[in-house]
C-alpha cells in the first residue's frame, strides 16, 4: 500500500492472528467436509493464492492426505471491466484432477462487495462442475452488493465505506498483517464498487 | 489506460505497426497470450470478456488463415464477429475505403481488423477520424503484419525459453534467422522490428534480388549464405516463396532457389540442438522447405497456428477489454484528436 494511507492505517490482525485464523478455518473445513477427502482449494490472485497454499499445508497436516491447491484468475469475468483500463491477467492453475465432483473451497483475502466471488463462480462454471462450492475468507468487512456469504471467516471486521482494508502477506509484502486505514479523499472518482 | 501506445503516440489504441510496441507492451501481450493459451485446454474454450463488442474482419485481400484466426480469437472472447470481404461486396462495385469505414462505423464496430493490399491502409483508417473503433493491422501490402510477428515471438519464447519460465521475459540474445523473400514480406519486416525490440539478434538471408532497398538501415544483419548462418541460429524462419509475386525474374529457377535457400534435413542437422524451424504458412513443400523438415518435431508451423489464436485473443483483450479506446461515441474525442 502506498505511503499516504499507510500513515493512518493501523493493524487489526498480526501474523499470529492470521496463522490462528487459518488453522481454525482448516479445522472447520475438515469438520464440515467430514475429512476433506475431495477438497480442492482455489485461491483468487494475488493474495488468495498464498492463503490457499497456507490452508492447504494446514489441511495436509491435519488430514495427512494430499490437498490439491490451485489458483483462479477472475479478471476476464469481472463486471467492471469496462470501467477501467484493461488489466494484466493473473495465472489460472487448476489442479490436474480438475474440479468435477469435488468440493471446491474458494479462498480470498477480503470479502467486500461480493462481486469478485460472483466472477469466481462464473469462472468456475467454465472449468468444471464441482460437487459444491464454499468460500473461505480471511477478513469479511461487510457491505455486500450481492447475495453472497462466506462459509469460513478468519475475522469479521465491521467497517465504514470510508475505510480501507489491506491484507499484507509475507509472500508478497514481506510481512503478515491486516491494516485498517482511511480512504484517500479522491474527488471525481466514484467509489470503486468491485474493489475492496 | 492500457492502450498499447508504445513508441508511436500517433496510433494510440490501435495496433498498426510492430514498431509501435515498446518492449514492455510486447512482453505484456506475450504474457497475456500465455494465459489465453490455457483457455484452449479447458472444456469450455470461451471467455465472456468481450460480450457485446463487435469485431469486423475487413479483408480486401484473400487470407483465410489470418481471418479465421482472428475470427476464432474474437469468438473465444465472446465478441460478435462480422466478416467483410472485398470480393462480391460493395468494394467490388467501386466503394472507397472511406465509405466502407463509415458503413462499419454506422454498424457499431468496436474493432476493425483490416487486411489490405496497399501499405498504409490501416494507418489511414486509424487516423482518418472515419471510425472510433480500434484498428488492428492484419497485413497491409508489403508493409507490416504485427500480429504475425507477435505470434512468432510467442512461439519462440515458448520453445526457446519455456511457457512458464518465459513469463515476463523477452528474447534477449536469441539468434533468429529469417530466410526467403524479404522484399515482399510484411512478416519479415514486422518480425525484424519486434524481435529487435525484444532483444533478439536477427539475421536476414536472401538472394540480393529479394532484399528491399534500405535493408541496411534495418536493425538486423544480412547474409547471402544460409549454410554459414544456420549453425548460429536458435530459430530459423522460412518464408514462403510467393509465386503470385514472382512475375519478375528474382532468381533463375525454382530449383536453384531451393538448393541455395531451401531448408532440407541435411541443413537442419547442422542447426544447434533445441533450435526450431518456423514457417508462417502456407508452406510450399519442396520449395523453401522439404517435407522431412516440415514434418519434424522442430518445425513449429502447426503450433504457430494455435499460438496465433492465443496471441490475437491477447491483442483484442488488451485493446477492447478495458474502458474504451473503442466506443467513446464522440468522433472528435481522444484517439483521433491526439493524433493531430
Amino acid at each position: 500500500m502506498d505511503t499516504h494511507s499507510s500513515d493512518a492505517a493501523r493493524p487489526v490482525l498480526e501474523a499470529p492472528d492470521i496463522a490462528r485464523a487459518l488453522t481454525r478455518i482448516a479445522h472447520e473445513i475438515v469438520e464440515r467436509a467430514k475429512g476433506a477427502d475431495d477438497v480442492v482449494l482455489l485461491g483468487i490472485p494475488t493474495r488468495g493464492v498464498f492463503l490457499a497454499r497456507r490452508l492447504g499445508d494446514k489441511l495436509e497436516e491435519i488430514t495427512g492426505g494430499k490437498i490439491p491447491v490451485g489458483s483462479l484468475d477472475i479478471t476476464m469475468y469481472r463486471d467492471d471491466l469496462r470501467m477501467r483500463p484493461a488489466r494484466a491477467l493473473a495465472r489460472t492453475d487448476i489442479p490436474a484432477d480438475g474440479v468435477d465432483g469435488r468440493l471446491v473451497v474458494l479462498v480470498d483475502d477480503v470479502l467486500f462487495s461480493g462481486r469478485t466471488i460472483r466472477a469466481a463462480l462464473d469462472a468456475l462454471g467454465d472449468i468444471g462442475r464441482p460437487r459444491a462450492v464454499q468460500l473461505a475468507i480471511l477478513v469479511d468487512r461487510g457491505h455486500r452488493e450481492l447475495p453472497i456469504r462466506a462459509d469460513y471467516v478468519g475475522k469479521n471486521l465491521p467497517t465504514s465505506l470510508r475505510e480501507t482494508v489491506k491484507v499484507q502477506l509475507a509472500e508478497e509484502d514481506g510481512r503478515d498483517t491486516v491494516l485498517l486505514g482511511l480512504k484517500k479523499p479522491d474527488p471525481g472518482e466514484p467509489a470503486p464498487a468491485g474493489e475492496r | 489506460m492500457l492502450r498499447l501506445t508504445g513508441a508511436s503516440p500517433r496510433t494510440p489504441g490501435h495496433l498498426i505497426s510492430a514498431a509501435d510496441l515498446t518492449r514492455d507492451d510486447a512482453v505484456l501481450i506475450l504474457d497475456t497470450a500465455e494465459e489465453m493459451a490455457r483457455v484452449a485446454d479447458r472444456p469450455i474454450k470461451k471467455l465472456p470478456t468481450l460480450r457485446g463488442r463487435t469485431v469486423v474482419n475487413l479483408f480486401f485481400e484473400d487470407s483465410t488463415r489470418t481471418r479465421i484466426s482472428f475470427e476464432a480469437a474474437a469468438k473465444r472472447l465472446s465478441a460478435d464477429v462480422i466478416n467483410f470481404s472485398a470480393k462480391g461486396s460493395s468494394v467490388s462495385k467501386g466503394e472507397s475505403l472511406k465509405d466502407t469505414a463509415l458503413t462499419l462505423e454506422a454498424m457499431g464496430a468496436d474493432a476493425v481488423v483490416i487486411r489490405h493490399g496497399s501499405s498504409g491502409a490501416p494507418y489511414r483508417l486509424a487516423n482518418s477520424g472515419w471510425i472510433d473503433g480500434a484498428v488492428i493491422n492484419a497485413g497491409d501490402g508489403t508493409h507490416e503484419h504485427p500480429t504475425q510477428a507477435l505470434l512468432d515471438a510467442f512461439t519462440m519464447r515458448r520453445r526457446l525459453v519455456g511457457a512458464d519460465a518465459g513469463i515476463g521475459r523477452d528474447l534477449e540474445g536469441r539468434r533468429i534467422t529469417i530466410v526467403g523473400d524479404i522484399l515482399h514480406s510484411r512478416v519479415a519486416r514486422s518480425n525484424v522490428l519486434l524481435l529487435h525490440t525484444l532483444g533478439a539478434e536477427v539475421t536476414l538471408v536472401a538472394p540480393p534480388t529479394l532484399l528491399p532497398i534500405g535493408v541496411e538501415k534495418w536493425p538486423c544483419e544480412v547474409s547471402y549464405d544460409l549454410d554459414q548462418v544456420l549453425p548460429k541460429s536458435d530459430a530459423v524462419m522460412m518464408l514462403r516463396v510467393q509465386r503470385e509475386r514472382m512475375n519478375a525474374a528474382f532468381f533463375p529457377t525454382e530449383r536453384e532457389y531451393s538448393r541455395r535457400y531451401g531448408l532440407d534435413g541435411e541443413r537442419m542437422a547442422r542447426m544447434p540442438d533445441n533450435s526450431i524451424v518456423m514457417h508462417p504458412g502456407p508452406m510450399n513443400r519442396g520449395m523453401e522447405i522439404t517435407a522431412e523438415v516440415a514434418d519434424s518435431d522442430r518445425c513449429t508451423a502447426v503450433e504457430q497456428v494455435a499460438n496465433g489464436v492465443s496471441t490475437r485473443m491477447a491483442v483484442l483483450y488488451l485493446l477492447l477489454g478495458g474502458n474504451e479506446p473503442a466506443v467513446t461515441h464522440s468522433r472528435a474525442s481522444s484517439a483521433t484528436e491526439e493524433s493531430k
